[in-house]
C-alpha cells in the first residue's frame, strides 16, 4: 500500500467512526417510535398535503413574486438615483438602502402592515389591507434595499467604454443606460439576484404576524397552525419539505449560472 | 451652414461656406486631469476631406485630445468648433454633434450583449430614427464593406479582435458620419490582425473621409495621411506632410522620437 492510499484510507476510516458516533447516540437516545408518530405520520400527511401545496405553496410563491417584483422597482429606482447628478436625489436613495437594511424585515412588516391602513385611513382601497398588500408591499421595500446595491454593483461592473460607446454614437444617457448598461447589468447579477429570491422566499413566512386569514397563509404559517390542530408536528416538515423543494432546483440553477459567469462567457 | 460671419466675436452662430470651415477645429485647448496638465493650450484642425494622423510617445495627450474632440473628455479650457459648432456652449446638442462623428476605439467597445447585426442597428434606431428594415440594409452594406457579412449574426465574443474593431468601424460608419475619429485603433490587436484594420481605414481614407487618427503605425501614416501632427508633454512640437514630419523633421524631440520607433534596439 503506497503512502498516499494509506492517508486516504485513514481519512476514510476517520469519518466513519465520527459517523458512527453520531448514529450511535441518536439512536441510543431518541425515542424512535414518538418520533415516527409525530413527525413522519402519513396519516396527518395524506390529511393536511393537499392544502399545503394548494393553499401554502402557492401563497408563499405570490408573496415572493410580489415582493421581488416590487423589490426590483424599488431597487432599480434607487439604483439609478445614486448615480443621479441631483445630490438631494442621491442623498435619498442612500436614506432608503441604509435605514431599510438596517431593521429587521419583521418590524418593517408590522409597521406597514399595521401602521399603512391606519396613516392613510380611508384614503386606502379594501384590497391594500389585504395580506397579500401590505406584506408584499413591506417585503418589497425591504428587499428594494438589498436589491438596489445588487443592481448598483452590476452597472458599476459594466465597463465605461461601453457608455463611451453608446454616446460617441450619440444616444442620450438614458437610452445608453437602458439599452446598453442595464442589459449587461442584468446578465453579471442573475447569481446574486436568484441568491436575494431565496432570501426573500424565506422572509415570506414573517407574514404571518399580520394576521392568520384563510386563504392568504403561507408556508410556515399553514404548517404551524395544522401542526397545533393535530397535535403532530408533520405539517411542520411537510412544510420544510416544501421550502428544499423550491429552493434547491434555484441553488442549483444559481451555480450553474455562476460557472457558466466564472467561465467568461457572456 | 451658409453665408459668412465676419464678426470675431466668437460665438455659437459663427458660420462660414462649407470650404472655408475645418471640420475640426481646436483653439488654444488644455485639459487638466487634477494638477495634472496634459493639455496645455493646443492649436489643432483637420479641414473636409483630410486625413490627419496623430503621433507621439504615450502620454503626449493625443488621445485626450481626440477624446476632447467630441467632449468624452471635458476640455478645461479653450474652444473646440465642429463645422462651426463649439461643442462646448452649453446650448449645443452635443447628441446632434456627435452623430456626425464616428470614433473607434482602442479596445473596440462592442455591445457585447447584441450580435453583429445589434451593435450595428442600435444606434440607427435609437438615434436616427430608421426603422429595421433600413437600419438592417445600412448594416449589411457597411458590413460588407469591411468584409465581414458572414458575421452578422455572430455576437462579438465569438469573433477575433480584428474582427471586432472592423465590425466597429462598420458600426460607426453605419451612422452616416461625415468625419472619423480613430484612437489608437490597433494598439489592442495581435500584429497579424493589425493589416486587415489597417485596410478598412485606408479604402475609408481614400474615398474621401474627414479622419483624426491617433496611431503608432509609422507605415501607415507615412502612405495615407494628409498630414502628420506630432505631439509631446501635451503640446504639438510640430507639423506637416508626412514625408517631411517622418523622415527630416526639424524638432530635436520628433528626431528623438522617431528614432526611437523605427530603431527600438539602438542605444
Amino acid at each position: 500500500m503506497t503512502r498516499q492510499r494509506r492517508n486516504l484510507a485513514l481519512q476514510w476510516l476517520a469519518f466513519a467512526a465520527f459517523l458512527g458516533a453520531v448514529v450511535g447516540f441518536l439512536w441510543a437516545t431518541v425515542d424512535w417510535p414518538v418520533v415516527r408518530r409525530l413527525f413522519f405520520s402519513g396519516e396527518v400527511l395524506a390529511d393536511q398535503f393537499p392544502t399545503m401545496i394548494t393553499e401554502g405553496v402557492r401563497n408563499t410563491l405570490v408573496y415572493t413574486l410580489i415582493g421581488f417584483g416590487g423589490g426590483l422597482v424599488f431597487g432599480l429606482i434607487a439604483a439609478l438615483m445614486r448615480r443621479s447628478a441631483i445630490p438631494p436625489a442621491r442623498v435619498l436613495a442612500l436614506a432608503y438602502v441604509d435605514i431599510m437594511r438596517s431593521l429587521p424585515a419583521l418590524l418593517v412588516i408590522i409597521i406597514v402592515g399595521f401602521g399603512l391602513p391606519i396613516a392613510f385611513g380611508e384614503s386606502l382601497p379594501d384590497w391594500a389591507n389585504s395580506n397579500f398588500a401590505a406584506g408584499g408591499f413591506a417585503l418589497a421595500l425591504v428587499a428594494g434595499a438589498y436589491l438596489a446595491e445588487t443592481i448598483r454593483s452590476g452597472l458599476e461592473a459594466v465597463p465605461k467604454g461601453q457608455t463611451e460607446a453608446a454616446r460617441s454614437l450619440g444616444m442620450k444617457s438614458g437610452q445608453t443606460t437602458f439599452t446598453i448598461v442595464l442589459p449587461q447589468a442584468f446578465r453579471i447579477i442573475i447569481p446574486p439576484l436568484t441568491n436575494e429570491f431565496i432570501l426573500l422566499l424565506k422572509d415570506s413566512s414573517l407574514i404571518s404576524v399580520l394576521g392568520i386569514v384563510v386563504g392568504q397563509r403561507e408556508l410556515t404559517t399553514i404548517g404551524r397552525q395544522f401542526s397545533n390542530s393535530t397535535g403532530n408536528y408533520t405539517p411542520l416538515i411537510a412544510a420544510a419539505l416544501c421550502y428544499v423543494g423550491i429552493t434547491l432546483p434555484l441553488t442549483f440553477l444559481v451555480r450553474k449560472l455562476e460557472k457558466r459567469a466564472n467561465a467568461g462567457s457572456r | 451652414m451658409s453665408g459668412v460671419n465676419m464678426d470675431s466675436s466668437g460665438s455659437s452662430q459663427t458660420v462660414a461656406s462649407p470650404a472655408l470651415v475645418p471640420d475640426i477645429d481646436v483653439c488654444n485647448l488644455t485639459k487638466c486631469f487634477g494638477d495634472n496638465e496634459v493639455l496645455k493650450g493646443i492649436d489643432f484642425s483637420v479641414d473636409p476631406r483630410e486625413v490627419v494622423c496623430v503621433i507621439g510617445p504615450s502620454g503626449s495627450g493625443k488621445s485626450t485630445l481626440l477624446r476632447c474632440v467630441n467632449r468624452l473628455e471635458e476640455p478645461t479650457s479653450g474652444q473646440i468648433l465642429i463645422q462651426g459648432v463649439d461643442i462646448c456652449d452649453p446650448d449645443t446638442d452635443l447628441n446632434q454633434v456627435r452623430r456626425r462623428i464616428g470614433m473607434v476605439f482602442q479596445q473596440f467597445n462592442l455591445f457585447p450583449h447584441l450580435t453583429t447585426l445589434g451593435n450595428l442597428m442600435v444606434a440607427q434606431r435609437k438615434v436616427l430614427g430608421r426603422s429595421r428594415g433600413q437600419s438592417e440594409a445600412v448594416a449589411r452594406e457597411q458590413l460588407e464593406k469591411v468584409g465581414l457579412s458572414e458575421k452578422a449574426d455572430s455576437y462579438p465574443s465569438q469573433l477575433s479582435g480584428g474582427q471586432q474593431q472592423r465590425v466597429a468601424i462598420a458600426r460607426a460608419l453605419s451612422m452616416s458620419p461625415e468625419m472619423m475619429l480613430f484612437d489608437e485603433a490597433t494598439s489592442a490587436l495581435d500584429p497579424e490582425l493589425v493589416g486587415d484594420v489597417l485596410a478598412v481605414m485606408r479604402d475609408l481614407a481614400q474615398g474621401g473621409m474627414t479622419m483624426m487618427v491617433v496611431t503608432h503605425e509609422m507605415g501607415f501614416a507615412a502612405s495615407v495621411a494628409d498630414r502628420v501632427v506630432f505631439m509631446a508633454d501635451g503640446v504639438v512640437v510640430e507639423e506637416g506632410p508626412p514625408a517631411q514630419i517622418l523622415e527630416d523633421p526639424r524638432q530635436q524631440r520628433t528626431q528623438q522620437f522617431l528614432s526611437q520607433v523605427l530603431n527600438p534596439m539602438s542605444d
